[in-house]
């Protein structure tokens, strides 16, 4: 288990107060003049030794992306932009980051702006957040009064502005470049890549888009060093991570951990045990609800870091941990969240619009159990259809949770949608879905 | 996609009051000169606060004014994101989350509280006129589920009885206490924690 000495985040759980005295107290803002004094160089290449990973959901690596913004300011402007658009379910880790540790955040937007030339930072909050980004904006006061950030930004010579940009309940907004879009007033509808975003982005400008823990984890790695970071976990999978464990647990919570622990610890030894003991545990979504679930045979052993999910063909997202146990019906559960991506899809791509209410209506009728045995296959047919057919991650995000479901649990979903459809069964026309439907009144 | 209904009893005219025109001047100031499109959200937020929580379409023909921007770009906007209400709401507007965190520590018994005690349907608003409720998608704050939020708060660790008895002191005219209804002031476990034991105690 981390030692309570290399927890980032010691204000997790707001002992302390979120305010600026506390926050100094806790190390923030202390040197913040000495790193960037070492130059853009060497901040950039820290950052590359840390092997910082994205904390967003995708883990590109942090220190490479900073490296594609062009090196000196040209004709146009440079832009940070922090995404804390946070809506994946399963995720609450940025909320807590917000409210408790701002000054970790802000101190983070002084360094990078810096490493990336940008003297303007947005950073995007969901429009739910209301309370946490009053929160986030008394902070920013705060700093701006103590000469933090503004004109002169802690007297490294640079100049800083940092602006809050409210969402308004999208959960695209969250892909880096409908946030864009919605940041220029826009509808967040995603844009082709390339050009990428950190040579034409905001107002065509070169952007750097990150995620607030990312952010937040610079101050501290650059203060205590790459070697230190990169000696929590194991190669290319670095570092802590804020880990959300909810469902059906005995004690929800977020936790801050090493990389690569293994999951049943998160869940026995943080999260109080799954309800009903570790073998009523029927599957763990390990990574936020677009990543495929895990059955309970692979929770027994898996590690939770970005390449160790990927060998068990999930992801570790944005360490989302949503626990489901025997007493669920997993066809259900994977049924809602098909609601929530048909509900959250842009329209902007035919397959996944289309798709996503086509995954949704189907899985609710397997849940009742009002398929046809053909219907299964089927649906993994869509969800390939709609799989790398978008232009952004979407696409992907909503069929893989089904695609998860088809691997592990087919078995459970053909028993109980058991019978032959009722069009002719000679004929193959595997696209007449709803015929059955047709055959029931009010149809 | 969802499908928002636009109010059929729709106001003649809307203007910025005096304390919201010059918040809308300070926040077109954040952005560059000449991109003060971006300020469209947070002035349909504004006009939103200032007409009872809902938006009626003189406020988006305002607003494009205002911004020297097309009509249907901010109709766009007021109908793509989901926190826009273009009809009228409840004074005291319950979103619950009922995604599947949510769903699996009971948020759909929350659903049932509000169908027997506000209204049947969605969106519908009480007979008394002060409540109306929806069913929303992931608020984020999985770990302090099932939730819900009224206005601007959010309301944590709930279950029917704490439910009904927010609804019972909203129909009295009682203030209700936004966060955890289990105590809990973070996301913190409730019980037996083990990380940072130092700080909890200092």
């Amino acid at each position: 288990m981390l030692e309570d000495k290399d927890r980032i985040f010691k204000n997790l759980y707001n002992d302390f107060g979120a305010d600026l005295k506390s926050s100094k107290e806790r190390g923030d803002w202390i040197n913040t003049k000495d790193i960037c004094n070492k130059g853009r160089d060497w901040i950039i290449n820290e950052i590359k030794d840390s092997q910082l990973r994205g904390r967003g959901g995708a883990g590109f690596p942090t220190g490479l992306k900073w490296s594609f913004a062009p090196k000196e300011i040209g004709s146009r402007p440079h832009y940070l932009v922090i995404n804390a658009d946070e809506s994946e379910p399963g995720t609450c880790k940025d909320r807590d980051i917000l409210r408790f540790e701002p000054h970790k955040l802000i101190e983070g937007c002084l360094i990078s702006s810096y490493a990336v030339n940008a003297h303007v930072c947005y950073i995007y909050i969901r429009g739910e957040y209301i309370n946490e980004g009053a929160k986030l904006q008394k902070a920013i006061d705060e700093a701006y009064a103590d000469g933090l950030i503004g004109k002169n930004s802690s007297n490294t010579g640079w100049d800083l502005d940092i602006y809050i940009h409210y969402g308004a309940g999208a959960y695209i907004c969250g892909e880096e470049t409908a946030l864009l879009e919605s940041l220029e007033g826009k509808k967040g509808q995603p844009r082709l890549k390339p050009p990428f975003p950190a040579i034409i982005g905001l107002y065509g400008c070169p952007t750097i888009i990150n995620n607030v823990e990312t952010i937040s984890v610079v101050p501290t790695i650059l203060r205590r060093g790459a070697k230190w970071f990169s000696s929590l976990g194991r190669d290319r999978n670095t570092g802590t991570k804020i880990y959300c464990i909810s469902g059906n647990v005995n004690n929800p919570c977020n936790v801050e951990e090493e990389m690569g622990v293994s999951l049943k610890d998160l869940i026995e030894k943080h999260a109080g045990g799954v309800q009903g003991g570790w073998d009523n545990l029927k599957a763990v979504i390990p990574g936020g609800s677009s990543m495929p679930l895990l059955p309970k045979n692979i929770c027994d052993t898996i590690k939770m870091d970005f390449d160790a999910c990927v060998e068990n063909k999930t992801g570790l997202g944005t360490a989302g941990i949503v626990v489901i146990n025997n007493d669920q019906d997993i066809i259900k559960c994977m049924a809602r969240i098909a609601r929530f991506y048909k509900h959250e899809s842009c329209g902007q791509c035919t397959p996944c619009r289309e798709g996503s209410g086509w995954m949704w209506r189907m899985l609710e009728r397997m849940a009742k159990g009002e398929a046809s045995r053909e219907e299964v296959d089927m649906l993994m047919d869509v969800t390939k259809q709609i799989e790398g057919h978008t232009i952004c991650a979407f696409g992907e995000g909503s069929s893989w949770p089904v695609q998860g479901l088809l691997r592990h649990f087919k078995k459970e979903i053909e028993e109980r949608n058991n019978f032959n459809p009722l069009v002719n069964t000679g004929q193959k026309n595997p696209y007449l879905v709803d015929q059955h439907l047709l055959e029931k009144e009010n149809a | 996609m969802s499908i928002k209904k636009i109010s059929k009893n729709q106001p003649d005219n809307f203007e910025f009051n005096s304390k919201n025109n010059e918040l809308a001047k300070k926040i077109i100031a954040n952005y560059p000169e000449g991109k003060q499109q971006s300020a469209v959200m947070a002035l349909l937020y504004l006009a939103q606060r200032q007409n009872n929580n809902w938006i009626p379409l003189s406020a988006m023909k305002y607003i494009a004014r205002y911004l020297a921007m097309p009509y249907i770009k901010v109709y766009e906007v007021a109908t793509f994101y989901s926190m826009y209400n273009l009809a009228p709401v409840g004074d005291y507007f319950f979103q619950v989350c009922t995604t599947t965190p949510c769903m699996l520590r009971g948020a759909y018994k929350l659903v049932d509280v509000c169908k027997k005690k506000i209204s049947e349907n969605e969106n519908e608003i009480s007979r008394n006129g002060k409540i109306s409720w929806m069913e929303v998608e992931c608020l984020g704050a999985c770990v302090n589920a099932p939730m819900l939020q009224i206005n601007d708060d959010y309301f944590e660790d709930l279950d029917e009885i704490k439910l009904e008895k927010i609804i019972d002191n909203i129909k009295q005219d009682l203030t209700i206490k936004p966060g955890s209804y289990k105590g809990r002031k973070s996301s913190e476990p409730e019980e037996n924690r083990i990380t940072l034991m130092e700080n909890k105690n200092a």
